[in-house]
């Protein structure tokens, strides 16, 4: 943790700014940009702050940079973009990208994306982050020179796609398997939230209607209306105070949504392995069979069903010199699959290794991040019943009066 | 009652002394003057081939000299409290008889014998009766005191007795067509001043009415939620190692935050919904006061304006306008203490009422703050364990 990034260099997201442009198709759009501001972290001794370097990206950058760090990474779990459309909002919440609260919410989760990956040990190396970060101009061009769209896997989109893997690796599919449930619960969390804070809303929200009454009563009234008056204005500031509370209430779902992307991260790395695997078996079935032809054409005898015995057999057989070129052929191939499959093995084994090491790190983080969200939802509550105990204790008071 | 073919018990009847009885009401006249005590319950129903009925069971206790007996047990349905509230009227114009529950439900879908429905109504007519008995001038009626103590057959025959519908229906009539002119512009300003404040109070009690109701509903609707939301993080925790202790202490929380919810419901159905409701009625009930004082005033008046034209009859009916001046300063006096009364028990009730309400959130609030707290210490200890045994970075 010492080396990385984040302990280097301040990262921020400071703004966000709508702006109009023509985009690939030359139509006018409208998007919101996002100012990044980074400073080096001055050591003590030195007597002045650094100065502050920042340039403008848009989302679809950044998404360019996850994508990029995921093909590049493949045994990393990378941390996940804030969601691209608002999803599990409660009806009070806008769920239009162009929404101020919505760009807001959005311009954090940006910038702690950003500070996940310049804290992470590997990823925050990689040069391409960097110059995301200081190079406003021929980014793009230098990610896409690297290639990494060739790279990637496009098996890999097909997300429910199985691959027959005949000996899975149990570690994986236990984690894969957690990833499931991880957003399974996580998304059926967030909708009932979603759902809670709704009706919560509603509650406070007609208490408000009982200040309205209260006054206007209270017009009618000589000794009691003193009483009825403030009273009503107590029930006032307990209805306003349900926007504090669910704009809180909104970090938490924020928190646990991170996680519900994360959880998709998680599962992408063991597909990725899961592909590998694929690949490893198909290789050695592949070495496997032509072994065994290379074998039937040496000794002449047919073991299995193939065309090519069959069609010797209507045809007439070989001369001997085609069926030595064929054996030169597949000893060849063979040789060269064998070399294959050693460095895929490697490759798998080190796969293995790194993605564990990794998988180790994301899990103590995420169970140190989640205890804190649950730790600062009982904060939220508490706050929220001694806003309502003082609220009441005046209107109890106001009511003594009456 | 004597064709019962089935009886129905909805609840145990429990037996309610006078000392617990004066920790549930408020006297109006303070607890040392009260030798009435009177408790309605234990609803029963009667199916017989024509129709199907409730009664409750009436009970009085009493040390006045004018009962026969210190204890009564009777049975009544709504139909003889209807009857009794009448006669009531019929007496007094001009007091202010307590409202009864309404005959139907028109909103909701509350069934007509629902055990909420006879609940509700059980807790109305024990009201009913009780403030009856704090009436200083109504807790002496006749019929009051036959509705207390007579068995059912006794009942029946009296009811029997006395002007019939038709004769009521008349009285009723007249008094109408007279009330029409003149009532309003010879009402002394006080009763003015009572019918502008009864408008207003009217429509605001109305409003609270419907704003209590609606509260209440968003509270069930909140609280429906709320159940889901804890088990999610119970069911979390299964697939979860390091954080499943901290999701099912969240989980527990949320649940007995929703028992509070419950409780604060309730206690919001008990008290507030219920002396809302009270004064809805009585606010109806106020301006039918008003309006037969003015009616017993037009009675007057139109007299008064068929004599101004016959000049030669003056003397015979003087005697008539005497009498008739006479009732108009009875009801009017007895309007003006009842309303001072009125007045001041509906401000002694809406203050404890909303007192009431203010307490039963404080104690929910109170709690789910000691719920959560106590959380957030047990997760202090478990951080403080785990920093003493992790490795820093």
């Amino acid at each position: 943790m010492e080396d990385c990034l984040a302990k280097k260099m301040e990262i921020t997201v400071s703004e966000a700014e709508k702006r109009t442009g023509r985009n690939a198709m030359n139509i006018q759009e409208t998007y919101t940009a996002y100012l990044i501001e980074t400073r080096a972290v001055e050591s003590q001794s030195e007597g002045h702050c650094a100065p502050v370097e920042s340039l403008w990206r848009r989302y679809s950058e950044f998404e360019l940079l996850r994508n990029y760090l995921s093909v590049t990474y493949p045994h990393i779990v990378v941390p996940p973009l804030p969601e691209k459309r608002a999803d599990f909002v409660w009806h009070k919440l806008s769920a239009d990208n162009m929404d101020p609260d919505f760009v807001e919410r959005r311009r954090i989760g940006l910038e702690n994306f950003l500070l996940r990956v310049a804290s992470h040990p590997v990823l925050c190396q990689d040069k391409i982050f960097y110059a995301f970060l200081m190079q406003e101009g021929g980014w793009k061009e230098m990610v896409n020179e690297t290639g990494f769209q060739l790279k990637a896997d496009s098996r890999l989109k097909a997300l429910n796609a199985t691959f027959r893997v005949k000996n899975p690796d149990k570690r994986f599919t236990e984690l894969k398997h957690y990833s499931d449930e991880l957003q399974s619960v996580i998304s059926h969390l967030l909708r009932v939230r979603a759902r809670v804070a709704d009706r919560l809303y509603g509650v406070y929200k007609v208490h408000g209607n009982y200040g309205r009454v209260f006054s206007e009563w209270s017009a009618i009234e000589k000794e009691m209306g003193d009483g009825l008056q403030s009273a009503g204005h107590h029930m006032d500031v307990y209805a306003a105070s349900i926007d504090d509370i669910l704009e809180e209430e909104e970090h938490y779902a924020d928190q646990l949504k991170e996680y519900l992307f994360y959880a998709e991260a998680l599962r992408a790395v063991c597909r990725k392995h899961e592909l590998m695997q694929y690949d490893l078996e198909m290789a050695a079935q592949d070495l496997t069979s032509k072994k065994q032809q290379c074998e039937e054409l040496a000794t002449g005898t047919v073991r299995t069903f193939s065309l090519k015995g069959m069609t010797s057999k209507l045809f007439g057989q070989e001369s001997p010199e085609q069926r030595e070129a064929k054996i030169k052929v597949l000893e060849e191939q063979i040789q060269e699959g064998e070399e294959q499959l050693k460095s895929k093995n490697l490759e798998g084994r080190d796969f293995v290794k790194s993605a564990w090491a990794d998988i180790e790190r994301f899990k103590e983080q995420k169970n140190h991040d989640l205890k804190e969200a649950l730790i600062s939802y009982a904060v939220m509550q508490i706050s929220m019943c001694k806003k309502g105990i003082q609220v009441w204790t005046n209107a109890k008071e106001c009511f003594s009066k009456m | 009652d004597t064709s019962l073919t089935e009886v129905n018990s909805f609840s145990p009847s429990v037996p309610i002394s006078p000392s617990s009885m004066i920790n549930q009401y408020k006297f109006e006249d303070g607890p040392e003057l009260r030798d009435l005590f009177i408790t309605v319950d234990d609803p029963e129903s009667h199916i017989t081939a024509i129709e199907t009925f409730i009664t409750y069971r009436v009970v009085t206790k009493t040390t006045r000299g004018e009962f026969d007996s210190s204890e009564y047990e009777v049975r009544r349905r709504y139909q003889d409290f209807l009857w009794l509230k009448s006669k009531l009227e019929e007496a007094h114009p001009t007091l202010i008889i307590p409202p009864l529950p309404e005959k139907f439900i028109m909103k909701g879908m509350v069934e007509r014998f629902s055990d909420e429905f006879i609940e509700t109504r059980r807790k109305a007519l024990h009201k009913f009766l009780n403030r009856i008995a704090d009436h200083p001038t109504l807790t002496f009626n006749e019929d009051f005191k036959i509705f207390l103590t007579a068995q059912a057959w006794e009942l029946s025959s009296h009811k029997k007795q006395g002007p019939g519908l038709l004769s009521r229906m008349g009285q009723t009539v007249r008094a109408v067509a007279s009330s029409v002119r003149g009532a309003v512009k010879n009402r002394p300003e006080m009763f003015t001043e009572m019918s502008n404040y009864m408008e207003t109070f009217s429509q605001k009690i109305n409003l609270l009415d419907k704003i209590a109701h609606r509260i209440y509903k968003e509270e069930r609707d909140y609280f429906n939620e709320m159940k889901e939301f804890g088990p999610i993080h119970t069911l979390w925790s299964a697939s979860e190692e390091d954080i499943a202790d901290s999701l099912k202490g969240l989980a527990s929380c949320i649940d007995r935050c929703c028992r509070a919810t419950e409780k604060q419901m309730a206690g919001l159905s008990e008290h507030l919904l219920p002396i809302l409701h009270e004064y809805v009625l009585y606010s109806e009930i106020l301006m039918g006061v008003l309006k037969r004082r003015d009616q017993i005033q037009g009675e007057l008046d139109s007299k008064v304006d068929a004599l101004a034209n016959k000049k030669t009859e003056k003397d015979l009916f003087s005697e008539e306008i005497g009498k008739l001046e006479d009732k108009v300063e009875r009801a009017n006096n007895a309007l003006k203490a009842d309303w001072d009364r009125w007045k001041q028990n509906m401000q002694w009730d809406m203050r404890s009422t909303f007192m009431n309400v203010a307490e039963n959130n404080l104690r929910y609030y109170e709690e789910c703050l000691a719920t959560w707290e106590s959380f957030l210490a047990s997760q202090a200890v478990d951080l403080h364990v785990d920093e003493d045994s992790e490795d820093r970075p």
